[in-house]
């Protein structure tokens, strides 16, 4: 069967050109024009240790940080190496007690008002690390009291920490929870 | 929705439709053999690859040798795979010592890759290593799409041709795919990814410190890893304190633009493309749901090229967009509607249980569509914790045989078996001669199309019934009452159309779901296949018989409404009971809307 020996070859070739030279041109190009994207987005201290990326959310339960949407990463919150979502059917009486907790936690801590449902229900990813500006807007509350801060000084840190639309049509605006919160820290 | 989801919808179809005329044409002339502006630069590649394996553009096959090429040349890719999972922990590029593969995931990971279904029953940043990734998986992402699309171009050599039995070279066609279509756009896609945040690097995971550090209740394991309990049955937890997190890396971009381009669907990491380093931007999201949906929309122009009438081209598209806006709206609005129960707690907004923030609500329900409308899986939402009726869309979109755009090259094919039954059956019904572009439809092509079309179904309901009396199957649910059997079906329909998403709350990695899943992967994509090749090899002997009176147009808005509409019927009686007992009871109970 003469067949064979393209099955063959053609599959070690392809290994070679997909597998080999496509990925490795992918990475040199990609070090070259976008080396901080492609080693992945980190934000780093004055003194130049990296603390975190700007893209992976990570975990804040005190009250006087602004809290991420909950997490459902394998082990505990914002874990990035267990990625994921709670998968938690829309009917699941353990998930709806869940957010019935989740929901008087944030009642507890001085939130009036409705509650933006991305506060209590968990990211596809585990690592989302955007809030809705409604759910930071109703932490400014306990924060203030927890840090001893004005109202109107965190709505500002809010709004400047605002993203808008992308292009202006795309997604929603949102905000970066940990680069807020390492704003956060450096108000006096 | 909100204006701007308004104008993000419009302009991506605008962008969408945009595309598909100049994709298409280029394709075709790829296909064809004939001149293209890559030229140039790949045909002196294209020429050493037949010189070294040994091939000439020359050497027609029939429908038999063709499909044998096919099926041997996937039997290699599977041979290999599966080899390096069991032994990735040998291979090099391997810096989080990650063992091997059980043989029994080992099996349904390669059958996974290998039928371009990308059914992941693992997770990737805990085991796979990078050379898994990018050496093992990624090269399967393009072969795999890349054998679609030789079939479907085959079965469109079969109805131009009249009177031969050659329906073109295999080997050529792999080659060509590969070479000209997939490798310069997955090239130009990663490069932009990248720009955006998507990660592309070979480093060992990064270990980073917490801005604060954070606690949590771990459950305390004994020596063999089973949770201890106390006296009364509770589980032991111990309070542990985290102060640093380990980011995984890895080469991303690469796989992430020939994972939604070749509508593989498997994704680096875990949560796929919902993954911040596998889809960081509103913009990123746009680019990939354009790349799932770019080769089946463009191939429908190369239909239309090829059998020469652009017009039969435009009108399959027009079905698949019609049902997939459709698919698109009933999501929207389940998703915006809320969770009623969530909802009586005071709070307020769309269901954003299973979503990120940044690609609003608009952008994760076009990505969804998009992902199983094709046979792509990637998702950027979790489809178990849609609520009932929106995570139907994404069950009856797979149910439908993935022909709303569908899987590169199979869900055109898949599409024009659907077109053929259509032909016959309006046939019978109004008295006309079975004819489609100029071909006779005899019994032949009748039994290929009804096995393209009804293999994955009668395969879907069969093992999700062996699911339900078998106790280990249904230890697998993650959530109680109809919406554990809503995750065995779209489990089964998943593997069995190929598409690779899941209602991820279940279980998968388990005997039962590794095993009969392979069988539905093999089956679900090789008797298609080969029942196409079939096809094609009859249609291409037959001489061709000109429009007369008694034909039926093709071509024309009534005959697209009624291809439509024997799609929907032909999915709503195979699957309507099924559909009844999960989604449809779980929506009932769940009350409101």
């Amino acid at each position: 069967m003469k067949d064979i020996k393209p099955a063959l070859l053609l599959f070690v070739i392809f290994t070679i050109i997909c597998g080999g030279i496509y990925p490795l041109v992918v990475t040199g190009v990609a070090f070259a024009l976008f080396p901080h994207q492609a080693t992945g987005s980190f934000i780093t201290d004055t003194s130049g240790k990296q603390i975190g990326s700007r893209l992976i959310g990570q975990p804040f339960a005190d009250p006087k940080y602004f809290w991420p949407r909950p997490s459902a990463a394998s082990d505990f919150g914002y874990n990035s190496l267990g990625s994921g979502g709670s998968n938690s059917g829309p009917t699941n009486p353990d998930y709806i007690k869940t957010v019935k907790e989740r929901v008087s936690l944030l009642r507890d801590t001085g939130v009036t008002g409705a509650v933006p449902s991305d506060l209590v229900q968990a990211s596809a990813s585990g690592l989302d690390p955007h809030i809705t500006p409604e759910s930071a807007r109703v932490q400014i509350p306990r924060i203030a009291k927890a840090r001893g801060l004005s109202e109107e000084v965190l709505l500002q840190l809010v709004l400047q920490g605002t993203e808008p639309r992308q292009l202006g049509f795309m997604g929603e605006p949102r905000i970066n929870v940990l680069e807020l919160n390492i704003k956060l820290d450096g108000v006096r | 929705m909100n204006g701007s989801e308004w104008l993000e919808i419009i302009i991506f179809f605008t962008v969408l439709l945009a595309a598909t005329k100049p994709m298409g044409l280029y394709m075709a002339h790829v296909y064809q053999g004939e001149r293209t502006f890559l030229s140039p630069i790949i045909a002196p590649g294209e020429k050493l690859i037949y010189r070294i394996s040994g091939v000439s553009t020359e050497d027609e096959m029939d429908w038999k040798r063709y499909a044998l090429s096919m099926l041997l040349f996937n039997l290699v890719l599977f041979g290999g795979l599966f080899t390096l999972l069991m032994t990735q922990h040998l291979l090099p590029l391997n810096p989080q010592k990650l063992p091997p593969f059980t043989w029994q995931l080992a099996l349904n990971t390669a059958v996974s890759f290998v039928t371009n279904t990308n059914w992941q029953a693992y997770v990737g940043e805990q085991a796979a290593s990078y050379f898994t990734q990018m050496v093992g998986l990624a090269v399967h992402n393009f072969v795999s799409a890349a054998t679609g699309m030789a079939i479907v171009i085959a079965l469109l050599r079969g109805f131009v041709r009249r009177k031969t039995s050659a329906i073109g070279n295999f080997w050529v066609d792999l080659t060509r795919g590969t070479l000209y279509i997939l490798l310069p756009l997955s090239l130009v896609a990663a490069i932009f990814l990248v720009s955006q945040g998507v990660i592309q690097n070979f480093s060992a995971y990064k270990t980073v410190p917490l801005v604060h550090s954070t606690s949590y209740d771990k459950p305390k394991l004994d020596d063999k890893g089973t949770p201890l309990k106390d006296a009364k049955g509770v589980p032991l937890t111990e309070n542990v304190t985290v102060t640093e997190v380990t980011i995984p890396m890895g080469p991303v971009a690469s796989q992430e633009a020939i994972k939604e381009l070749g509508t593989n669907g498997g994704g680096f990491f875990n949560a796929n493309s919902a993954h911040p380093y596998e889809n960081p931007t509103p913009l990123t999201n746009f680019v990939e749901i354009l790349l799932i949906l770019l080769i089946p929309a463009g191939l429908t122009y190369t239909f239309g090229v090829m059998v020469g009438n652009t017009r039969q081209g435009w009108g399959v598209l027009a079905a698949m967009l019609f049902l997939l806006v459709l698919a698109f709206g009933a999501l929207q609005w389940a998703e915006n509607s809320g969770n009623p129960l969530v909802a009586k707690l005071g709070v307020t907004g769309a269901n954003m249980e299973g979503k990120d923030v940044r690609f609003g609500l608009a952008g994760s329900s076009l990505f969804t569509v998009a992902t199983t409308g094709t046979s792509c899986g990637a998702v950027n939402t979790m489809h178990d914790s849609l609520t009932p009726l929106g995570g139907m869309v994404p069950l009856s979109l797979i149910l439908t045989g993935e022909v709303v755009f569908g899987g590169v090259g199979s869900g055109l094919y898949t599409m024009l078996a659907f077109a053929i039954i259509a032909v016959f059956v309006s046939g019978l019904m109004i008295g006309r001669t079975p004819e489609y572009l100029g071909k006779k439809v005899e019994v032949r092509e009748m039994w290929m199309s009804i096995l393209i079309i009804l293999t994955a179904g009668v395969t879907v309901l069969i093992l999700s019934g062996i699911a339900m009396i078998t106790p280990a199957a249904v230890a697998s649910m993650a959530n109680p009452g109809a919406h554990g059997l809503t995750e065995v079906l779209y489990a089964m329909a998943s593997m069995a159309n190929n598409n690779g998403s899941a209602f991820a709350g279940l279980n998968a990695n388990v005997n039962f779901y590794n095993l009969f899943g392979s069988l539905a992967m093999l089956l679900g994509r090789y008797v298609p296949a080969v029942a196409v090749l079939a096809m094609a090899g009859s249609l291409a002997e037959k001489k061709y018989v000109p429009p007369s009176l008694g034909t039926l147009p093709t071509d024309r808005a009534p005959f697209v409404i009624w291809l439509v509409l024997v799609i929907i019927i032909i999915g709503a009686l195979t699957f309507f009971p099924a559909l009844a007992l999960g989604p449809i009871v779980e929506h009932l109970t769940m009350g409101g809307n």
